[in-house]
């Protein structure tokens, strides 16, 4: 791989690592059956070069932003590495927001450029809010020939082979900003530097290293921290190959692995179960003598690499489960969400390892990540290198909110110097995740010290912010809490949210309010819904402003009230 | 071409089989997460199913955003 020590910035290193492995195949882009794209190093080049040429023909400089709102595809790719080229910063948004959303944080980053989609930039210009938009130039792939841009420019267009100017960035310049998820509307847009990438990358390709013949399946999108990491920057800086995948179907995924035998995939805790429900159920439908055998060969594999992973052996003595994965893989990463320690040792007992770790976008992605020596299904492992962690105030059992310190570590939220100095306090940054450290070192997270749940899908959900679904339910007042906060129970399984409501004074839980409840819950996405209410017999404790006191209220419902008092929606 | 009410009583029909309950069940307005008790891996599933039977190519990014069958319908209506 490269010595990332020798470069400034994201832009030199890629293109360092561009000049470095012309031949070798830097990105494939698959689409089920079919093969969309195969890009050598040197052709991913000439694809982004006429790119970062149109940009500075527009005006695009050092430090300007450019926003990228696409599926998982190579033009994400190509695109950041034009913006870097450029000296510009990255705001990579998630395609699956809303388009008021994206318009919100496309206001809220002062990006002036815009990459995205066909499908999604017609979504943006049907939307409320459109004409407010002050991107200066948008450029859309995939237009039908067709359809009228509105607008915009044509990727297709971009064909200038006139060298642009590379532009030089130090350490310190600004990379990318990030939007984590905030409440009520307030955009949390982490900015990273190149150091922070820089430092991130040196630390998980020392403990997960990759190299040219090395096959990485990306099945989440780039604008994901961890796929934007393990599968770009690590990748691109080794000489490794990137498959991107347009589809999340599960047959597809199965059939990637052994068309490109993929050698590390990463993918979040939902889908992670959803192949080990399909792996017992082939397991459970073999015939008993070979189920018998199977039993005996996982056993004799989990009992020979109880102190680290023997790849070798584990493929031999269980070769048709590591043929259906391709019969290349090393590891899977698993990210976004905490992880059930029993599925996680189900996958290692075939010899298969899940990276499993522990991280917050303003962090640099990854804060702890499980080394494998020995592997640890109730951790979620120890530091990276170069990171430092803490327990703050722990109480007898140890366990405290986790902070953090590090070159990782973002240097801000975007124009919010309230929120920055409530997160990062003397150079820690405050996770409001609650965990102990054990004696080995390993992180074992046990809960929340923020009112919020994610999900297995890796979503971060804020009570706060679905509650005006819920507006105008005939009870005298309400609120929701995530279940955890008001109960907390030491795990991270099982999250869930709670309504809580102040009924009208004489006024009963009535079938008819229980199917207003309902209603209102289908009006949200699946993993925003609420899974349960309580019934609260007294007001609210409220503000002078009438904010209800929600630390409060939260704690008279633990006091008095047990989490058996939920009525199961 | 077929029209929103015929695709949409198809892909009722389709859902109803693919996850074994009665069709008479299932309603153009009901979301299906909630009703067949799904999550979005199992209605990447569906979709497979539906795309072999209207012969199209339905992208996931399609999904987004949609939960109820009459929804649904009407997205693979506009590619057939």
């Amino acid at each position: 791989m490269l010595d990332l020590r020798n470069y400034s910035s994201l832009g030199a290193a890629l293109r360092a690592a561009l000049e470095r492995w012309p031949r070798e195949i830097c990105l494939i882009e698959a689409d089920r059956e079919r093969e969309n794209c195969r890009l050598t190093y040197r052709q991913f080049k000439e694809a982004a070069l006429p790119f970062a040429r149109a940009l500075q023909d527009s005006g695009f400089a050092a430090g300007n932003r450019a926003a990228i709102i696409m599926t998982n595809q190579s033009k994400w790719l190509i695109s950041a590495y034009a913006i870097f080229y450029c000296g510009g910063v990255l705001v990579p948004l998630d395609y699956k927001l809303t388009a008021m959303e994206h318009l919100q944080h496309l206001a809220h980053s002062k990006a002036e450029v815009l990459v995205v989609e066909y499908h999604l930039w017609r979504a943006l210009t049907q939307a409320e809010g459109f004409a407010k938009l002050s991107v200066k130039t948008v450029v859309v792939t995939e237009a039908p020939a067709a359809a009228d841009p509105q607008g915009a420019k044509r990727w297709e267009d971009f064909r200038d082979n006139r060298e642009p100017v590379f532009v030089e960035r130090t350490r310190k310049n600004w990379a990318s900003i990030v939007y984590s998820s905030g409440t009520g509307g307030r955009p949390k847009g982490c900015v990273m530097t190149h150091d922070n990438y820089l430092e991130q990358c040196a630390a998980l390709t020392s403990l997960f290293p990759f190299w040219p013949g090395v096959r990485y399946l990306s099945i989440l999108p780039t604008n994901h921290a961890i796929d934007f990491m393990i599968g770009f920057i690590g990748p691109f800086v080794c000489g490794a190959t990137v498959v991107h995948l347009r589809t999340l179907r599960p047959e597809f995924i199965r059939d990637a692995f052994t068309r490109y035998h993929i050698t590390y995939m990463t993918l979040v805790p939902m889908v992670l179960k959803n192949l080990e429900k399909a792996m017992r159920q082939r397991f459970d439908a073999l015939p008993p003598p070979r189920r018998r055998m199977l039993d005996r060969l996982i056993a004799l594999n989990r009992a020979l690499t109880r102190r680290r992973p023997h790849l070798w052996l584990s493929r031999f003595l269980l070769r048709n489960v590591h043929q259906a994965f391709g019969g290349q893989l090393r590891a899977l990463f698993v990210g976004g969400a905490f992880t059930e320690p029993a599925t996680l040792q189900f996958f290692y007992d075939l010899g298969i390892p899940v990276g499993n770790g522990y991280g917050l976008t303003e962090a640099g992605t990854v804060i702890t990540l499980n080394d494998l020596k020995p592997f640890r299904a109730d951790t979620v492992g120890k530091p990276l290198p170069g990171v430092e962690l803490r327990i703050v105030n722990p109480d007898s059992n140890g366990i405290g909110e986790v902070a953090t310190r590090g070159k990782t570590v973002m240097s801000q939220y975007l124009d919010d110097p309230g929120m920055t100095a409530a997160t990062i306090v003397d150079g820690w940054l405050m996770t409001g995740d609650l965990g102990r450290l054990d004696a080995m070192g390993h992180l074992r997270l046990l809960g929340r010290k923020k009112n919020m749940i994610v999900t297995e899908g890796g979503k971060n959900i804020y009570p706060e912010d679905i509650e005006n679904v819920f507006e105008g339910i005939p009870v005298k007042e309400f609120c929701i809490f995530a279940a955890n906060y008001v109960w907390p129970r030491r795990t991270m399984t099982g999250e869930q949210l709670v309504l809580v409501m102040r009924l009208d004074d004489a006024a009963q839980f009535t079938d008819e309010l229980r199917s207003q409840i309902a209603e209102r819950n289908r009006r949200l996405p699946d993993f925003k819904r609420v899974g349960g209410c309580l019934i609260w017999a007294l007001d609210f404790p409220r503000t002078a402003s009438l904010k209800i006191k929600r630390d409060a209220l939260a704690d008279e419902i633990r006091r008095t009230t047990g989490r058996s008092a939920m009525i199961s929606l | 071409m077929q029209s929103l009410q015929e695709v949409t009583e198809e892909v009722l029909r389709l859902a109803a089989s693919h996850f074994h309950v009665p069709r008479e069940q299932l309603s153009p307005n009901d979301d299906f997460f909630k009703k067949l008790g799904i999550d979005s891996l199992q209605a990447l599933d569906l979709l497979t199913r539906i795309e072999n039977h209207f012969h199209i190519e339905f992208p996931d990014y399609e999904l987004q955003g949609v939960s109820d069958f009459r929804t649904l319908a009407a997205r693979i209506q506009a590619r057939l």
